[in-house]
């Protein structure tokens, strides 16, 4: 579904990641995992098309980079980052952005973000402030924001690094469950060995920039 | 009486257009300096914080130069005319603006941009949810505008030149019955000047506090 090929990514003109190879099947859940400053959220960043490499392409469901628009491409996938970033805005509409900037009718709109309310089970925060959220809840939206969309692949960074260890869990059970209901393909940054081994079909290790042929075993020990 | 109501309405005119114009000129420019990375950005931003203490007389000054007779912009004929006013007013209020949006905008999360773009924002829709994050701040910076540009007097004084039924406007009459003696009345105009200015700014924190309690409302 997506691969990516001799890929060279600099930033403040320093090298900062390097993969000559990687390739993400359709309805797999890939975690990347690492240490600190190993280039996860930097890969993420490129695949998002946030970040511009400066060598290498990244080929998705067979249409390359350069030939889709930015934007086109965008409104394909879903990104969470590691804070949920939430507007300033009720929770509904937090979770309805996505499909209001893609123009979709409002009665579609109000229809898909209810039911992804539901399936977040944050039905009753539908109008709370999106900024007057505990972090678990806040992050609940921004699961619900990232799959309103059905994304062809979703993007999570470290989703639940802010979160205590009991939130953590149950967020991690939650979308465990939405994946497997979804069969969204998903690339995972984490460097939580649990959290692979509860949501990841597939890990790959990545340190110094460079994938590691290292990762299966790392992973399988974890 | 109609001398008054008409200096008070040029006053409004002269001041809610320079106003009009700054917020034109200065969110587009703010939110420029605050998202863009160009060469040149830290000058440009230094000149505008610079810009934002100008002193309206010298202002006049440099405009009244330029729209002199024998100015390069003479033959515009626009010396002593409520567009020359405008013209001043704009130079003092947008760098007010400019600055404070730009000042709004960086105290964002600089993540909440990618955030958006991942979520499928195209450049407009992000700059426009970027504002509407940023309501409050740009509310205060659109007051701060229209206070910077309603109380001067030194820049209509100078390209106004004070002209009764024709440039005349409050700041200008208080500055005129004050130097005849006439200090009731310059009072009285001084405190309507003040009443004006209260009920805009009240229009304009009303909406911006408005804005607050709405939030959560989906």
């Amino acid at each position: 579904m997506i691969e990516i090929r001799d890929l060279l990514v600099e930033r403040d003109g320093h090298l900062v990641l390097t993969i000559d190879r990687l390739r993400i099947e359709r309805g797999e859940v890939l975690a990347v995992l690492g240490p600190n400053g190993a280039g996860k959220t930097t890969l993420l960043l490129v695949l998002a098309r946030l970040l511009k490499p400066k060598h290498g392409t990244i080929q998705f469901q067979s249409r390359t980079g350069s030939i889709e628009s930015d934007l086109a491409y965008r409104r394909r996938i879903s990104v969470v980052m590691q804070d949920p970033l939430l507007l300033d805005q009720s929770v509904f509409n937090n979770v309805a952005a996505g499909l209001r900037f893609r123009h979709l009718p409002e009665g579609e709109v109000r229809e898909r973000t209810a039911v992804w309310l539901e399936k977040l089970g944050i039905p009753h925060l539908r109008r709370r402030p999106g900024l007057r959220l505990s972090g678990g809840e806040a992050q609940r939206v921004a699961l619900a924001r990232a799959f309103v969309l059905a994304p062809e692949l979703l993007l999570l960074d470290e989703p639940f690094a802010s979160l205590d260890a009991a939130a953590r869990q149950a967020l991690a059970d939650e979308l465990r469950r939405l994946l497997a209901e979804t069969r969204t393909t998903t690339v995972l940054i984490t460097h939580d060995p649990t959290e692979v081994r509860r949501l990841a079909t597939r890990a790959v290790w990545l340190e110094d920039g460079r994938l590691s042929d290292r990762a299966p075993d790392t992973v399988a020990a974890s | 009486m109609g001398d008054v109501f008409s200096v008070t309405l040029l006053s409004l005119e002269v001041s809610g257009l320079a106003t009009a114009l700054s917020l034109l000129i200065g969110l587009p420019l703010g939110t420029a300096l605050a998202l863009g990375r160009f060469p040149g950005r830290a000058v440009l931003l230094s000149v505008i914080n610079t810009g934002m203490g100008l002193p309206p007389v010298v202002v006049g000054l440099a405009v009244a130069m330029l729209l002199w007779r024998s100015g390069p912009f003479g033959g515009l004929q626009l010396i002593y005319t409520p567009l020359a006013i405008v013209i001043a007013q704009l130079i003092i209020a947008a760098p007010v603006v400019t600055g404070l949006t730009a000042v709004a905008l960086q105290q964002l999360d600089p993540r909440l941009q990618q955030q958006l773009l991942g979520l499928g924002a195209s450049q407009t829709q992000m700059v426009l949810a970027l504002w509407r994050e940023a309501r409050l701040p740009l509310i205060a910076a659109l007051i701060a505008g229209f206070g910077s540009v309603i109380s001067e007097v030194g820049a209509s004084m100078i390209v106004g030149g004070n002209i009764r039924g024709q440039t005349r406007v409050l700041t200008t009459a208080i500055v005129l019955e004050t130097g005849k003696g006439e200090f009731e009345t310059a009072l009285a105009l001084g405190a309507l000047l003040l009443v004006i200015t209260f009920l805009i700014n009240v229009a304009l924190t009303f909406v911006q506090q408005h804005g607050t309690r709405q939030r959560g409302r989906p």
